[in-house]
């Protein structure tokens, strides 16, 4: 691995192992029970974890950004 | 032919065309550049990144494709879900790395990467010529939705010239606007293609359950042996590991594909893509609705009615989509579906072929053929292989087979999924020799054509079997196990001869990227 200069924390990076094993642990998913308004398990997990990653990788985002660090190059803000 | 439809759908194309043309001026650089010309001059914001990925990732026959697979084999089929989700925590990982030496380099193609990472024109040309390959099917395959959505309207019933007229017309536009304005284009149209879509399926998951009497019947409707995966019997994996593996190999393929790289690129920094990587599931949600319009046409039974016999009949399930807009939405809103759906196969297609002809201009022409070239005479070359490559799809989708070109995109994806150790790894260390780079990417490509002939072409799970217990996997990622397998054991060895090391003209601050909030 290269080394790096930035000065943001790297181990939020680890918190986007979790959708890896949520959606590739398939059993843990395959069922028709609970069903929301007609709709089974299988298909609005799935549907939930969209929702929860985009957060998650926000979540990410703001946790590993450094705050002084611009990448625009002139006009970047401060 | 259905009138109401065919104006709304003509009206819109007139609209994108023109718009495809005014693209040259947005934004005005130098079109005689090929960063110009081919990555949009790299100034995209994070609106115009997001419409593009979004465009370039679902395509056409993603929209026509998914659902017809879940109309036909049920959940297995839902893939495509866990997919798009998963990819984008490695887009926000990878990526950024990836655009921080490409521009420091002025690299336009991963296979430029390849190059100055490892020194090893060979290797470059291997991960070029993957691409390209991987990248000409699938943009025939585009048109394929533009097909089936003239044919829904009763164009061209008569067969012959007259059906493939309105397609040859629709690549023309396609051709011509690509030429002169380049990545521009498709950027500018795939705003509107992109709102096109979200109406569309927003429409659709209203109004057919509403029609039908709500989700649950949508879903009782389907049998119920197709509505979950089925459970693995002993000593097998079953239908689980064919769908991680599916959704896992599928994910590390598609950040591959050329015309991805180049949406990417063209983002005017690295923190466009990680902000991208967060807004873009908003893109899976819709694919996810759009997968289960597959069930809807099973529950308002489009395929037992009469008037679309012809259409599923010539299409087979990939007609299940146009026939439920016909059936469910009046027919001026039918049209503007179908504009979606065409529309929303020009705009992959330009950027394939964009990302094609870089690949073939920056890594074969100007590296083999004519190393002295200056920069206008590559973007000329560049503009006029995107015209071949093109015409090149329109004769494979007008006189071949379609399941040729559906094979060879199944194919594409084992074969773009061997160039991952020597571009994402390539990223992160220069461990791994070129030389076993090139040997284990061999190995991938030969054992993965291998698993899927296997199956006759029919399809990417090659049934593993380890002492007596069975793993169905994707055949991609399994010929990427021994690729990078070949890859570490080679490597050390073919370290010890110096003069297969290359030279790397990157340092490891050129990978840095500033992080800003």
């Amino acid at each position: 691995m290269a080394p790096d200069t930035r000065s943001g924390p790297r181990w939020p990076n680890l918190l986007l192992v979790i959708p890896f094993v949520a959606l590739l642990w398939v059993p843990s998913y395959n069922s028709i029970e609970p069903t929301i308004w007609g709709i089974p398990f299988f298909y609005w997990y799935q549907f939930l974890w969209v929702i929860l990653t985009s957060l998650l990788i926000l979540a990410v985002q703001r946790l590993t950004a450094d705050p002084v660090a611009g990448d625009e190059g002139a006009g970047g803000r401060p | 032919m259905n009138w109401g439809a065919l104006t709304v759908f003509v009206l819109l194309f007139g609209f994108i065309t023109v718009l495809g043309f005014v693209a040259a001026r947005w934004r005005r650089g130098d079109l005689n550049q090929l960063h110009e010309w081919g990555l949009a001059g790299r100034r995209l914001g994070t609106v115009i990144t997001w419409f593009l990925l979004g465009g370039d990732v679902y395509t056409a026959y993603t929209f026509i494709a998914v659902p017809a697979l879940v109309f036909g084999a049920g959940a297995l089929g839902f893939f495509a879900l866990p997919y798009t989700i998963i990819v984008y925590p490695l887009v926000f990982l990878i990526l950024p790395r990836m655009w921080a030496v490409a521009h420091k380099h002025n690299y336009i193609t991963a296979a430029d990467f390849v190059q100055g990472r490892y020194g090893n024109e060979w290797l470059a040309l291997a991960v070029a010529v993957t691409g390209i390959v991987a990248t000409m099917p699938y943009i025939a395959l585009q048109l394929l939705g533009l097909q089936v959505v003239i044919g829904a309207m009763g164009v061209g019933a008569g067969g012959g010239l007259m059906a493939d007229l309105p397609l040859i017309i629709a690549f023309a536009i396609l051709a011509a606007f690509t030429y002169t304005s380049g990545l521009r284009a498709p950027a500018m149209i795939a705003v509107v293609k992109d709102t096109l879509i979200y109406i569309t399926v927003i429409a659709l998951t209203i109004v057919v359950p509403l029609q039908v009497g709500g989700y649950s019947q949508v879903f009782s409707a389907v049998a119920p042996e197709k509505l979950l995966l089925a459970t693995p019997g002993a000593n097998t994996l079953g239908q689980y590991s064919a769908y991680a593996t599916l959704a896992l190999g599928s994910a590390f393929a598609l950040f591959l594909y050329p015309h991805t790289m180049t949406a990417v690129l063209s983002a005017t920094n690295a923190h466009v893509i990680r902000r991208n990587a967060a807004y873009l599931p908003a893109y899976s949600f819709l694919l996810g609705l759009l997968a289960l319009t597959g069930f809807m046409a099973v529950a308002t039974g489009v395929d037992k009615l009469p008037e679309f016999a012809d259409g599923f009949a010539q299409y087979k399930s990939n007609f299940a989509v146009p026939a439920l807009i016909l059936h469910s939405l009046p027919d001026w809103f039918a049209g503007v579906a179908f504009a979606a759906i065409g529309i929303g196969g020009l705009v992959p297609a330009a950027i394939m072929s964009i990302a094609a002809s870089n690949l073939f201009t920056r890594n074969i022409y100007v590296r083999f053929i004519n190393r002295d070239c200056t920069p206008e005479q590559e973007t000329r070359n560049a503009k006029i292989v995107s015209l071949v490559v093109k015409f090149g799809a329109l004769v494979f989708i007008i006189f071949l087979p379609l399941q040729y070109a559906i094979q060879l995109q199944l194919l594409g994806g084992i074969w773009i999924s061997q160039t991952i150790p020597a571009v994402i790894v390539g990223l992160y260390t220069r461990w791994l020799n070129p030389w076993a780079l090139l040997v284990g990417w061999a190995m991938g490509l030969g054992v993965g054509t291998w698993m899927a002939g296997t199956t006759g072409f029919q399809s990417a799970i090659f049934p593993l079997q380890i002492d007596g217990f069975t793993a169905p996997g994707y055949a991609a990622l399994y010929a990427l196990a021994l690729n990078f397998a070949v890859s570490l054991v080679l490597s050390p060895i073919f370290n010890r001869l110096r003069s297969t090391l290359g030279t790397d003209e990157t340092v490891p601050h050129d990978y840095h990227f500033g992080l800003r909030r």
